[in-house]
């Protein structure tokens, strides 16, 4: 198995906190993406069907279903606006144009030098401090135009 | 701003709210170590809680005590059983879990122990949406705490009684807060929700009797048995007791989570606790309850904010979250937004609701767009009616048709208008034009 026997430890772990096995699967795929570059490879999956002895089509259909999970190798930074009516009432899109101008990156895709990855996502229940974006797993919230450049201009590459 | 009693968030705005030293400085715990020492026997919990009338804090309303009355008897049924606590909050508008969650997760945990005493669960899961990293890590944290200091774990403060609570992350799918759903999600599947019945107090979790309740449900328990049922009905309406916590987004100058008796007029919490409408402009349209509940017009904010007074308005209090707009927002630009959003949501089981969605998002955007026609109007209800109500496994086809007929209903002319001009005449708030257009069935010109 690839996975790194630290992950292996864990995931033995977490096992043990549910009557069936496979209901770690999902948490456990977060632990493999937050590890192993960002999103869940094909072998990854594979090595998750063979650590939850279940067919790795079952582990593509559940990887596949949940939005957070990506099955392509995001850029080194991901940016996620929330695009949902709470937000767009108080300017979601215009923070939309100013992510992907400050970034380079077109709406759903990775930057040209491979820095940012910018998605749109569901509401994050941060309405009442919309608009808001995500940045590498933190809320930022409140935003401002200007907020936007301060806090993109500030990611190290 | 009104002068009424408050308990949710009273300790939330203390410093180190979060800490087991700050929640045991404020009594915290003491009503567990009485239910468990005196003892409170579970059914009395289950009984002050039918007393008190507390309802569900999750959108349904369901009465809670009810709830956990549907479990089984425990001497006839040896099947073990559990509480799953709903932390998925994904209803747009809704953010009121995660302030419980990250200012007072003792909070929490005390209503999860005396709650899992009531039903004689031995373990507890809390499901919480991936995206709430901070506050799945609070209330880790917490529990941590609570393990260490004997609270969780085996025999609770040296009883018999053992509780065992686990974290569990969900990973960004909205269907996964409807409670079937969770439970397939918590299982390690994709969240397709199930047939009901068999209900989960009979068939839940790995086939064991299982009762799914809200954060915010389950935070008013330990208030509701250390202060008594009577205590509780001092606030809120007969129907809908007690105070709830109402996040206010939108257009409004202090948009944020307030607690309010339920019961309160929506003008209040507009025009007084959130400061009115933003920029000193006029309301338009608001919704009560998260997107699902559909817009009002602004002539109807002196609605209060119970389950029966919305159910009459045409509405619903659903999560309690009012989303307020402007007169300079536009209603179908916003409707355009929210069918989007159950259109990306739908989990497809469904026929009514996998097409309805898709239907009533490219149908609204082409409103939006200026590619309208006047039959999309009858369009949008014929859809509507033919996804809800009760058409489908779970309630997703109605969270999305529900708005489809409220926006007809109340704001027919704008619709119309959208589609005389050929285009959106709010400009400004119009949209940016991401429907994939392609036609839906029957709607051919
Ligand atoms: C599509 C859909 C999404 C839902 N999302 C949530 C949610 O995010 N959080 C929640 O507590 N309840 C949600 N619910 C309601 C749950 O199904 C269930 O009624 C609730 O968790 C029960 O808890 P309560 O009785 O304490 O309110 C949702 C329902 C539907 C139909
Ligand atoms: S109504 Fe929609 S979300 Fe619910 S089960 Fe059917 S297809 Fe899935
Ligand atoms: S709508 Fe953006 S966080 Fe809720």
């Amino acid at each position: 198995m690839a996975l790194p026997q630290t992950l292996v430890s864990e995931l033995d772990e977490l096992v043990t906190h549910y009557p069936e096995a496979r209901a770690a699967l999902i948490p456990a795929l977060h632990r493999c993406q937050e590890e192993l570059g960002g999103w869940i490879s094909p072998e990854t999956m594979e090595d998750m069907a063979a650590y939850f002895d279940l067919e790795p089509v079952e582990v593509y259909g559940v990887v596949t279903f949940y939005p957070m999970f990506r099955t392509s190798p995001p850029g080194r930074h991901v940016v996620s606006v929330c695009h949902n009516v709470s937000c767009d009432l108080r300017g979601a899109r215009e923070i939309l144009a100013r992510v992907c101008e400050v970034t380079g990156a077109e709406k759903g895709a990775t930057s040209p030098d491979g820095k940012f990855t910018v998605t749109t996502v569901e509401c994050q229940g941060a309405c009442t401090s919309a608009p808001m974006f995500d940045l590498d797993g933190t809320y930022h919230e409140d935003l401002s135009l200007e907020d936007v450049d301060r806090i993109l201009g500030g990611v190290e590459a | 701003m009104s002068a009424h009693e408050t308990y949710l968030l009273d300790r939330a705005v203390t410093e180190n709210s979060h800490r087991l030293d700050t929640y045991r400085a404020a009594g915290g715990y003491e009503t567990l170590e009485k239910v468990l020492k005196d003892p409170v026997e579970p059914k009395q919990v289950i009984e002050e809680l039918k007393d008190s009338g507390l309802r569900g804090r999750g959108g349904a309303g369901f009465p809670t005590g009810l709830k956990l009355s549907f479990m089984p008897d425990v001497e006839k049924d040896p099947r073990p059983r559990y509480l799953a606590i709903n932390a998925d909050e994904s209803e747009p508008g809704t953010c009121k879990d995660r302030v419980l969650m990250r200012e007072d997760p003792h909070g929490l945990i005390e209503g999860i122990l005396i709650t899992c005493w009531a039903i004689r669960a031995k373990a507890s899961y809390v499901y919480v949406r991936g995206e709430y990293r901070h506050e799945y890590d609070r209330v880790a944290q917490a529990l941590e705490e609570a393990r260490a200091a004997g609270l969780v774990g085996k025999n609770v403060l040296g009883t018999d009684f053992s509780c065992e609570i686990f974290m569990h992350k969900g990973a960004g799918a909205y269907i996964c807060g409807e409670e079937t759903g969770l439970m397939e999600s918590l299982e390690g599947k994709r969240g397709h929700p199930r047939p009901k019945p068999p209900f989960p107090a009979g068939f839940g979790l790995w086939g064991s009797p299982t009762t799914v309740n809200n954060v915010e449900t389950i935070f008013n328990v330990p208030f509701i048995i250390q202060r008594g049922a009577a205590w509780y009905r001092t606030m809120g309406t007969a129907k809908s007791p007690g105070n709830f916590l109402c996040g206010i987004s939108g257009h409004v100058e202090r948009p944020g989570v307030y607690e309010v008796p339920l019961g309160i007029p929506a003008r209040q919490i507009i025009e007084e606790i959130a400061g009115g409408v933003w920029k000193g402009r006029e309301l338009k349209a608001w919704i009560p309850g998260g997107s699902s509940t559909g817009l009002m017009p602004a002539s109807t904010i002196d609605t209060p904010m119970d389950h029966d007074s919305l159910k009459e308005a045409g509405s619903m209090l659903g999560t309690g979250a009012i989303i307020a707009l402007d007169e300079t927002a536009c209603v179908v630009r916003a409707s355009e937004v929210i069918a989007r959003f159950y259109d990306h949501e739908s989990c497809g089981q469904c026929s009514q609701c996998r097409e309805g969605t898709q239907w009533l998002y490219q149908v609204f955007s082409r409103i939006e767009h200026g590619h309208g026609r006047v039959e999309d109007v009858e369009l949008l209800e014929s859809l509507a009616n033919g996804m809800a109500p009760g058409k489908t496994i779970c309630a997703l086809a109605d969270a999305a048709a529900i708005p489809t007929h409220a926006v007809v209903r109340h704001f027919r002319d704008e619709l119309l208008q959208h589609v005389e001009l050929g285009r959106c005449p709010f400009d400004g708030n119009g949209g940016e034009g991401t429907a994939t257009r392609r036609e839906p069935a029957g709607a051919s010109a």
